[in-house]
C-alpha cells in the first residue's frame, strides 16, 4: 500500500511517521506507543480517544493521521512536566475521580482545553464540556468536582 | 478501634499510571508478530449451518487461521465465571454447527491486520438452514415453539423441550394462608428491559505461547482463575499450561464475569503459533457480549389494616437469551435478596428462566435485584397508599432489622441450598432517616400540587444485596517483607476499576502498622497470585479483604517476633504504627531495621499467606430517594435530585465508596429511564451504538447526594461489608414512586419512556 510521511509535534517532540493514507490518528498514536489514547467506540461518540490538536479537543478516531501533518498533538502522556503532574491530574487523584481510568485521559484533556480557555468555569460549563466524555464508573460527580478544584490552580497559574 | 489507614480517603494505588496514560490495560502492549482475530457473527437468530467452506478465506494473503466448528474440540461448557461446579447449564460450545442468536459465533479468523481479518470473514461461505426463532419470552415455553438447545450433549438444562434453562420454587410459611389473613392484597405485573453494561473498554483478550510454550492470556476479565480453568477444559490442555493475566480493566459491571473471548483467542493462538488479539468493537459489545436479564414479574403482597405485611409472593418469567449463563443464579437473587427485605411470615418465589433467540444475558451489577426491587418497592408503595400510611413509615414498620434471620436465603443459595442469613449489622434505619432529611421528605410529601404542566413528586425505595456468596466465595492472599520495610502483597482478587487494589492495600497496611506507600500489590495473575474466585457478588472487600487481613495478621506476628528479639521485649508487649515497632520503655525499631535483621542476620524471609471465606453474606442496605419533575404535556420525566443512602459496613476508603454509589446511581438512572437494547422482528439489534443507546452523560445527571451510613459488620475486615452493587437497585422504583406522587400514575415497565408516561397520563384523564 502507498505510504506517506507526516511530520508533526507530539507532546512537544518532533515526529516523522510513515503512515497509510487511511490510517486514523487513534491507531497511529497507539501504534507509536501512546497508550493513553483509548479506543472506546471508534465513532466519535464516547470521547475516550480525545487528544488536543493545536489545543483543541479532537476525537482521534474521527481524524485521519494525515490531517495531523504539521500540527501539534498533545496526549495524556505529555501533560505532566518533569515528574510534576498537571493540576487536573492531581485533582482527579485527590477527588477520587478515577475509577477504571479508561475514560480519564480523554476527560482530563477535554477539561484542560476548557480550563486553558476559561479557568473560571461554572459547574454547568464543566458538565457541558464533559458531556463529550462517557464514563460508566463515576456518575460524573467526582470528575466534575475535580475539574472545578483544578480550575483554582489554573487561575493561580495565570 | 483507632485506624490510621482504613477509613482514610487515600489516593488509588494505581492512580498515577491511570492519569498519566501509562501502559495499564490489556491492549497497552506491543507483541511482535501479533495477529488480529475476528469473529464471524451469525446473521440469523436461529439456524443450522448446513455447509461452511473457509477455503477462500484461508487462501487470502495474510490470513493465518480460520476456525469453524469442524476445527475445534466440542466441549459443552458455560461462559459464566462461577466457582466449580458452575450452577449454570453447560450449553455453550467454542464453535457449533448451530447458531442461536444474531451475533452467535459462526467462525473465527486470525490475520496480519484487522482489515485482512474483516475481509476474510466475508470470504467464508456459509449456507444456513434458517430455523423458526423464538424472540418473545412469553412464547418460549409454548407447545410447538422451536427448541433452541436440541443438541444431545449439553447438560444442566431444566427442560430443553420447553426451552426452560432453569426453574426455581421456594416457599417459607404458607402464602395462601398468609394472603387469607390479610385485609388488603395487591398483585401487579412488571416488565424490565434489556440493559447492556457498556464498559468503556470493550471485551478484549490477547493470547500467545510464551517461551516455555505455555498459553499466556492477557485479558479484560473479572475472573482470571475461572477463565483459566474453563479455557483448560475447552482447549483440552492442562491448567498448568495456561497463564492468565488481568491487567487494569476498563470497567466490568458483571459483563466480564464471563469467559467470553479468552477461549477463542487461545484457540487461534494455538492454531497459528502467533500472538492473537481479539476485541469487540462497540457495536459487537452491545449484542455479542452480555446484557441484564429481561423479566416479567408478578408481585403479590398482602397486609393487615394496621400496616403489617403478612405475605409476599413473587412469580418471575425471565429470559437468559440463547445461552444459560448465570440463568438460575441471577434469577434466584431476584427472590432471595428481594423478598426478605420485609418481615412477612409467608414468602413464595417461583421463577422460570427461558431460552430465547436473543442476545445472551448474564451477570450485571445488582444480579437480579434491580428487577425484583422495582416490582417489590412499587407494590409496597401502593400498599402504603391504600392503607393511607406514609410510605416511609410503612417501610419502617415492616423492614428487616438487626438480629433478624433471613430464612429465604437459606433456601436459595448459588443454584443450590444456601445458608441462613443473620443480620449482624443494619444501617437501614439510619439510611431512611438521613436520606429523608436530605431529600426534604416531610415537606415535599405534604407540598400542595404545583399548577401548570410540570409536576413534582418524591419517592423512596429500600433495597439490599449481599457481600459475597455464603459458603462458596473464597479468596487468598500472600505477603512478604522487603528489605526497606515494605511489603509485597499478592492477592488473587481482580480489581476491575472499582479500586479493590487500594482497599486491599489499605487493609494490609492497617494490619501491618505501615503507611500505604509501604504496600506494593499485584493482583489477578494466575502465576503470581494465589487463588481468588474473582470480582463478583460484592465479594472483594469482605472476602478478599478478609484473606488479606488474615495473611497480614500472620505476617505481623512474624514481624513482632523479630522485633521482640531486637528490643529484648515480649512480642505481645510491643506496639507500633507508621512503619515502626516500639517496646514499653519507648525503645523502637523501624520496619527497615526489622527487615534487615530478619533477612541478613536471621536468614528469614518474613512471609505468609491465608485463605478466607464466610458462611454468611451480610447485606449492605441502601435507601434511595428521588425527586422528579414530570412534564404532563410530553411525558418527559426529569430527575431533580437523587439521594442514595447506603450502609456498607465500614467504608475502607470513603471517597472510593462514594464513587461506587455515584456510578451505580448513574447506571441505575439509565436502567430506569433511558437504557434498553432493542431488537427488531428478526432478533437483530436496532440501537447498538452509544448514539442510539442512551446512557446518562455529565449533563444529564441530576443533583446526586451520597450518604454513607456506616455500621460495624462482625464478619467483615474492619467492619466492612460491600457497596458496589446495592445502590443500583433503588433508582428505578424510587423514580416510579415519585412519578406516582407527582401525577398519580403507576408505570410498571422499564425503562420508563416519555411515551409510556404520556399514554398513562391520558388513560388517567390527566
Amino acid at each position: 500500500m502507498k505510504k506517506l510521511t507526516i511530520r508533526l509535534t507530539v507532546n512537544a517532540e518532533s515526529k516523522e511517521w510513515s503512515i497509510a493514507p487511511g490510517d486514523l490518528l487513534l491507531d497511529v498514536l497507539r501504534r507509536e506507543g501512546y497508550f493513553g489514547v483509548k479506543r472506546g467506540c471508534e465513532k466519535g461518540e464516547c470521547g475516550a480517544c480525545t487528544v488536543l490538536v493545536d489545543g483543541k479537543p479532537i476525537d482521534s478516531c474521527l481524524m485521519f493521521a494525515a490531517q495531523a501533518d504539521g500540527r501539534e498533538v498533545l496526549t495524556i502522556e505529555g501533560l505532566a512536566h518533569g515528574g510534576a503532574l498537571d493540576p487536573l491530574q492531581e485533582a482527579f487523584l485527590d477527588h477520587g475521580a478515577v475509577q477504571c481510568g479508561y475514560c480519564t485521559p480523554g476527560m482530563i484533556l477535554n477539561a484542560k482545553a476548557l480550563l486553558e480557555k476559561n479557568p473560571n468555569p461554572s459547574e454547568r460549563e464543566v458538565r457541558e464540556t464533559l458531556t463529550g466524555n462517557f464514563c460508566r464508573c463515576t456518575g460524573y460527580v467526582k470528575p466534575v468536582e475535580a475539574v472545578l478544584a483544578a480550575a483554582k490552580a489554573y487561575r493561580r497559574a495565570r | 478501634m483507632s485506624t490510621h489507614v482504613v477509613g482514610q480517603n487515600l489516593r488509588k494505588v494505581d492512580g498515577v499510571k491511570l492519569v498519566t496514560g501509562g501502559a495499564a490495560f490489556t491492549d497497552d502492549i506491543h507483541l511482535p508478530g501479533l495477529l488480529y482475530g475476528k469473529i464471524l457473527p451469525s446473521p440469523h437468530a436461529h439456524a443450522r449451518i448446513v455447509r461452511i467452506d473457509a477455503s477462500r478465506a484461508r487462501a487470502l494473503a495474510g490470513v493465518h487461521a480460520v476456525l469453524t466448528y469442524k476445527d475445534v474440540p466440542r466441549v459443552p461448557h458455560t461462559t459464566a465465571g462461577q466457582a466449580w461446579p458452575e450452577p449454570s447449564p453447560y450449553d455453550t460450545y467454542l464453535l457449533d454447527s448451530k447458531v442461536r442468536f444474531v451475533g452467535d459465533r459462526v467462525a473465527a479468523v486470525a490475520a496480519e491486520t484487522r482489515a485482512i481479518a474483516e475481509k476474510a470473514l466475508g470470504l467464508i461461505e456459509v449456507e444456513y438452514d434458517v430455523l423458526p426463532a423464538v424472540l418473545d419470552m412469553e412464547q418460549a415455553m409454548a407447545a410447538g415453539a422451536p427448541v433452541i438447545h436440541d443438541e444431545p450433549d449439553s447438560t444442566g438444562i431444566h427442560d430443553r423441550q420447553r426451552n426452560i434453562a432453569g426453574y426455581i420454587l421456594r416457599e417459607i410459611g404458607n402464602v395462601e394462608e398468609g394472603f387469607r389473613a390479610c385485609d388488603l392484597v395487591i398483585e401487579r405485573e412488571f416488565r424490565t428491559g434489556r440493559q447492556q453494561h457498556c464498559p468503556l473498554e470493550p471485551h478484549i483478550s490477547i493470547a500467545w505461547l510464551d517461551a516455555d510454550a505455555r498459553l499466556a492470556i492477557r485479558t479484560s476479565t473479572q475472573v482470571p482463575y475461572h477463565a483459566r480453568r474453563q479455557c483448560a477444559m475447552i482447549l483440552q490442555i492442562p491448567v498448568s499450561r495456561i497463564h492468565v493475566v488481568k491487567p487494569r480493566i476498563g470497567g466490568g459491571f458483571g459483563g466480564k464475569q464471563e469467559m467470553l473471548l479468552e477461549d477463542i483467542a487461545g484457540a487461534l493462538a494455538l492454531a497459528t503459533g502467533r500472538p492473537v488479539k481479539i476485541e469487540y468493537t462497540r457495536e459487537e459489545e452491545f449484542y455479542m457480549a452480555r446484557t441484564r436479564h429481561p423479566q416479567i414479574l408478578r408481585m403479590k403482597m398482602g397486609a393487615k389494616r394496621d400496616g403489617t405485611i403478612v405475605a409476599s409472593q413473587l412469580t418471575v418469567l425471565a429470559t437468559t437469551g440463547a445461552y444459560g449463563s448465570h440463568s438460575t443464579t441471577v434469577q434466584g437473587n431476584t427472590g432471595s435478596k428481594v423478598l426478605p427485605m420485609y418481615r412477612a411470615g409467608h414468602m413464595r418465589f417461583e421463577c422460570h428462566v427461558v431460552y430465547t433467540n436473543t442476545p445472551v444475558a448474564g451477570a450485571f451489577r445488582g444480579y437480579g435485584c434491580p428487577q425484583g426491587f422495582f416490582a417489590q418497592e412499587s407494590v409496597v408503595d401502593e400498599l402504603a397508599h391504600e392503607l393511607k400510611m406514609d410510605p416511609l413509615e410503612f417501610r419502617r414498620r415492616n423492614a428487616i432489622r438487626l438480629g433478624d434471620i433471613d430464612r429465604l436465603s437459606a433456601q436459595l443459595g448459588e443454584g443450590r441450598e444456601g445458608l441462613p442469613r443473620v443480620i449482624r449489622s443494619c444501617g437501614l434505619y439510619q439510611c431512611l432517616d438521613r436520606g429523608a432529611a436530605a431529600i426534604g421528605w416531610a415537606g415535599k410529601r405534604q407540598a400542595r400540587p404545583r399548577r401548570g404542566r410540570l409536576k413534582r413528586g418524591v419517592g423512596v425505595a429500600c433495597t439490599m444485596q449481599g457481600s459475597g456468596i455464603a459458603g462458596i466465595d473464597w479468596a487468598s492472599a500472600f505477603l512478604k517483607m522487603n528489605e526497606d520495610g515494605s511489603f509485597y502483597l499478592q492477592a488473587g482478587a481482580s480489581d476491575v476499576g472499582g479500586g479493590a487494589d487500594t482497599v486491599l492495600a489499605q487493609i494490609a497496611a492497617e494490619t501491618l502498622g505501615v503507611t500505604l506507600d509501604k504496600i506494593v500489590i499485584t493482583s489477578g495473575d494466575t502465576d503470581i497470585t494465589p487463588f481468588d474466585v474473582g470480582a463478583y457478588a460484592s465479594s472483594t472487600t469482605i472476602i478478599s479483604g478478609g484473606a488479606v487481613r488474615k495473611a497480614a495478621e500472620k505476617v505481623r506476628a512474624q514481624v513482632l517476633e523479630v522485633a521482640a528479639r531486637m528490643l529484648d521485649a515480649a512480642p505481645e508487649s510491643l506496639t507500633g504504627c507508621a512503619n515502626a515497632v516500639s517496646a514499653p520503655g519507648g525503645k523502637s525499631v523501624t520496619m527497615t531495621d526489622i527487615a534487615m535483621q530478619a533477612m541478613y542476620k536471621d536468614k528469614l524471609q518474613i512471609m505468609d499467606g491465608a485463605s478466607h471465606y464466610n458462611t454468611d453474606s451480610p447485606p449492605p442496605f441502601s435507601v434511595t430517594f428521588a425527586e422528579v419533575e414530570v412534564d404532563t404535556e410530553t411525558g418527559q420525566v426529569r430527575v431533580v435530585h437523587l439521594v442514595s443512602a447506603v450502609d456498607p459496613g465500614t467504608a475502607i476508603n470513603p471517597m472510593q465508596a462514594e464513587g461506587q454509589v455515584e456510578g451505580a446511581v448513574a447506571q441505575g438512572l439509565g436502567y430506569a429511564l433511558t437504557e434498553e437494547l432493542l431488537l427488531d422482528e428478526l432478533g437483530r439489534p436496532r440501537n447498538a451504538s452509544f448514539l442510539d443507546y442512551k446512557m446518562f452523560t455529565a449533563k444529564d445527571m441530576p443533583k446526586v447526594t451520597t450518604i454513607l451510613a456506616e455500621t460495624d459488620e462482625p464478619l467483615g475486615p474492619y467492619g466492612a461489608k460491600s457497596i458496589s452493587e446495592v445502590p443500583i437497585n433503588g433508582p428505578a422504583p424510587a423514580i416510579a414512586n415519585a412519578i406516582y406522587h407527582a401525577v398519580g400514575i403507576r408505570i410498571r415497565k422499564l425503562p420508563i419512556r416519555p411515551e409510556d408516561v404520556l399514554r398513562a397520563l391520558r388513560g388517567a384523564g390527566c
